[in-house]
């Protein structure tokens, strides 16, 4: 199979960071905080890169919805050798409810547009953990998904995914055209070497708005309150068994 | 000379230390000939030289509960008695410890290169308790030793014998801390580690960073002048140090614990104890100057084919990066092999023969971003530098700056390592790498280099699958005579503690380390402060 691989990147807060919700409980903190690719799309882009250099595919687009910041995403990702990126320009009040109804809706469009042959997703962000634009994105398409990928081998015109699922592993056989989720074992990220980053920096970035995609970013969600989960109790330590034994009975555990 | 005072033990050791001096200003002008050559016969057999015990410094297999070969004499201290562990039990209830299997750890370096024998630990939780022990200890004739982290890599954390040791882990309160002027007070058991998360939650940090961070104490890091990651950028914590309170050896606690950041009013005794490695006096509190926290780190691997294209690459990088560089650090291909199989830690890039870790800290990640990347571009395309990777996410950069902290790690997984922390100007650092492994041949496993190379500062590793006589008579005093012909440092920020007393007049004029016995007598008559470390046997 040969063509053209859509990732799909975003960019989240940095996994190390704190994370700080708003005093009025409306959101969290973002403001000057580090930012970073999602764990899961680097492990997307890894992938794809790695069957571009098997010669497996022609072209690999890294694509990233949100504002001007998520360019320096779809960099990232030209520099772990990507070839070009789409910058979906989306900001303000759009950008702070755009979920994964809107984003697949754009990649579905995009996936059109660029006549894609494969779409690899993170299976979900680590902001939202929502698991959801991979899925949506395969049935907006009517494409085949092979989600939670740990294994992924391309035989002809049809994709072997080994899927990492509650009781296992599961391996399907899937057509293509198709979208894929990357789990955690589906590869080790490389680290961008410094001639790719300089590559990188000349490699073309296009700028699309969702209009011009005829996408509708209206959300049917709203987001009533943030709140931080409730402080961890201090245990309590106690000198002798029998003390032990007493304190359980008394807090009518035993 | 001035007339002092001085304990009759003091004194006759103190003659004896005139005709030190005499018979090394003779050693002295032996050791610049080449390293070839023979010692006469008549100095290797004077007492005053002994050279001969230098090479067994390593002492005491650990399990041996022998007396430990090449160690000094125990001095005549009092022995513990059951009075003493009594008085130690009513000062301090249930912080005296006794129980052998308690005190074992505290016994023995993180090395585990050497054991002492102590059989008591004690652990005071204010400054008051440290004097009382010390007053105690000071009229008994009774040997301490402090204790920090106990991380400390010349064995002058543990006890030689059976000095008591004298902990400060319970001192761990941070007193205060200004977030105008960036000034923390806090006592000395604090663990640095958990001093940078105080920090950085504020918007500071420590402006001193080294692998032990985890279980080094800031007190032992004050007591040996600890240098570290940062140094370069920073400075050494005879500047970043403000103020100290250290209790000395009667039991008198003495406040320097300034907030100042100028005070030119009489002598700064604080100097003295900063890197005296616990013999002058026990620190208690330690207030310390830190810089905000930078908005924007960047850490930067790089590979180079030799170690004049690295140098190079240092002097670009001050050019281009000068305010913005906060760490220069190198490693050779030997420890990327030693990561590689001990900790399987993964090399970033390709395989190269040199190693950079770059790290920057500014303010403006824009402004810095621009700089290392016009950097990077120049170093690469005129081939100072022949691959490379970036990192501004915190994972990457920890993964980045493990390639570097953790070689000490990979070390002791490749057999017995002897270490040497050298000072070189700094073209000569790798030379004597390469010129040890050339003599040393099949004799050593893995002979490698790493380091501070941005202050001049190498940390030679050689590895042996067990301790091997032979090999370390090869290896010194090869080390210390290549270092001393370039007027460099034996020991650059490892400190001398026990195992590299003797070696002082390799990189000081006696005259100075006579100096520094006067000192010594004059804080601790006795001598019960840390005995046996830092200052050479001769002298005693």
């Amino acid at each position: 199979m040969s063509g053209r691989v859509l990732v799909g990147v975003k960019r989240v807060i940095d996994y190390a960071v704190k994370i700080r919700v708003k005093p009025d409980n409306s959101g969290i903190v973002t403001d000057g905080v580090k930012h970073s690719m999602n764990p899961f799309c680097e492990i997307a882009v890894e992938e794809a890169v790695k069957m571009k250099e098997k010669k497996l595919i022609k072209e690999v687009v890294a694509v990233s919805c949100g504002p001007q910041q998520s360019q320096e995403t779809i960099r990232t990702a030209l520099a772990m050798g990507a070839d070009r990126g789409i910058h979906v320009e989306v900001s303000g009040k759009d950008y702070e409810t755009l979920g994964p109804l809107q984003v697949s809706k754009i990649m579905a469009a995009l996936a059109k547009k660029e006549d894609a042959q494969l779409i690899i997703l993170g299976k979900q962000a680590i902001d939202d953990d929502c698991n959801q634009t991979g899925q949506m994105t395969a049935a907006l398409l009517d494409w085949p998904q092979g989600t939670f990928a740990s294994e992924v081998s391309l035989e002809g015109d049809k994709i072997k995914v080994v899927r990492e699922i509650d009781g296992g592993l599961e391996t399907i056989k899937i057509n293509t055209p198709a979208v894929l989720t990357a789990d955690l074992r589906l590869n080790t990220p490389r680290y961008a070497t410094l001639p790719n980053i300089m590559k990188a920096k000349k490699k073309k970035i296009a700028n699309v708005k969702p209009a011009d995609l005829g996408v509708d970013l209206t959300s049917r969600l709203e987001v009533l309150r943030v709140d931080e989960p409730p402080q961890r109790q201090a245990g309590m330590k106690v000198e002798t068994v029998e003390d032990l034994v007493g304190k359980l009975k008394e807090s009518g555990k035993v | 000379l001035p007339s002092l005072t001085m304990h009759p033990v003091m004194m006759g050791l103190f003659q004896r230390a005139l005709r030190l001096r005499t018979s090394l200003r003779h050693l002295c002008l032996c050791s610049t000939v080449s390293t070839k050559a023979r010692l006469p016969l008549a100095a290797l057999k004077s007492p005053f030289l002994n050279f001969g015990s230098c090479r067994e410094q390593h002492v005491g297999a650990v399990g041996s509960k022998s007396l430990p070969d090449g160690a000094p004499k125990r001095l005549p201290f009092s022995r513990v008695t059951k009075e003493d562990v009594d008085f130690f039990k009513k000062i301090l209830p249930g912080r005296t410890i006794t129980d052998p299997d308690l005190v074992e750890s505290s016994n023995v370096d993180w090395l585990k290169s050497v054991r002492g024998s102590s059989e008591i630990l004690l652990r005071p939780q204010t400054t008051e308790e440290v004097s009382q022990i010390l007053r105690y200890c000071n009229n008994r004739n009774l040997a301490v030793n402090p204790q920090g982290g106990n991380t400390g890599l010349v064995g002058g954390s543990v006890p030689v014998y059976d000095e008591i040791i004298l902990s400060t882990s319970l001192m761990k309160n941070i007193n205060s801390f200004d977030d105008i002027s960036g000034i923390l007070t806090c006592e000395a058991g604090c663990v640095l580690e958990n001093l940078s998360l105080y920090l950085e939650d504020r918007g500071y940090m420590m402006p001193l960073d080294l692998g032990a961070k985890g279980s080094c104490q800031i007190g032992g890091n004050v007591a040996t002048n600890a240098g570290g990651l940062r140094l370069l950028r920073y400075g050494s914590l005879h500047g970043t140090v403000l103020g100290l309170e250290v209790v000395l050896a009667d039991g008198q606690v003495l406040d320097c614990l300034s907030t100042l950041r100028k005070d030119n009013t009489g002598y700064d005794l604080k100097q003295l104890f900063i890197g005296s490695e616990g013999t002058l006096g026990v620190i208690t509190a330690v207030s310390i100057l830190c810089p905000p926290k930078p908005k924007s780190v960047n850490v930067v691997f790089l590979g180079c084919e030799t170690f004049e294209c690295l140098l190079k690459t240092f002097q670009l990088c001050k050019g281009m990066l000068g305010e913005i560089l906060s760490a220069f650090e190198f490693l050779d291909s030997e420890c990327m092999r030693l990561l590689n199989t001990h900790l399987k830690l993964a090399n970033p890039i390709s395989d190269c023969p040199f190693y950079i870790v770059i790290e920057t800290s500014g303010s403006d990640p824009n402004h810095d971003s621009e700089k290392l990347h016009s950097f990077l571009e120049e170093a690469m395309t005129t081939l100072l530098v022949t691959d490379g990777t970036v990192a501004t996410e915190e994972a990457k950069i920890k993964a980045l700056w493990s390639m570097r902290e953790r070689v000490t790690e990979a070390l002791t997984h490749d057999g017995f390592t002897y270490k040497y922390d050298i000072s070189l100007p700094v073209e000569r650092i790798y030379q004597l790498v390469t010129e040890m492994r050339q003599h040393l041949g099949d004799r050593a496993k893995s002979v490698v280099g790493y380091g501070h190379v941005g202050d001049g500062n190498l940390h030679l590793n050689i590895t042996s699958p067990a301790k091997d006589p032979s090999l370390l008579a090869a290896i010194e005093p090869f080390v210390y005579e290549w270092t001393a012909k370039f007027q460099g440092s034996i020991s650059a920020e490892h400190g001398l503690g026990l195992k590299k007393r003797n070696y002082i007049y390799y990189s000081k004029q006696s005259q100075a380390v006579a100096l520094m016995g006067h000192i010594k007598a004059l804080l601790d008559p006795k001598g019960i402060l840390n005995p046996y470390k830092t200052l050479p046997d001769k002298l005693r």
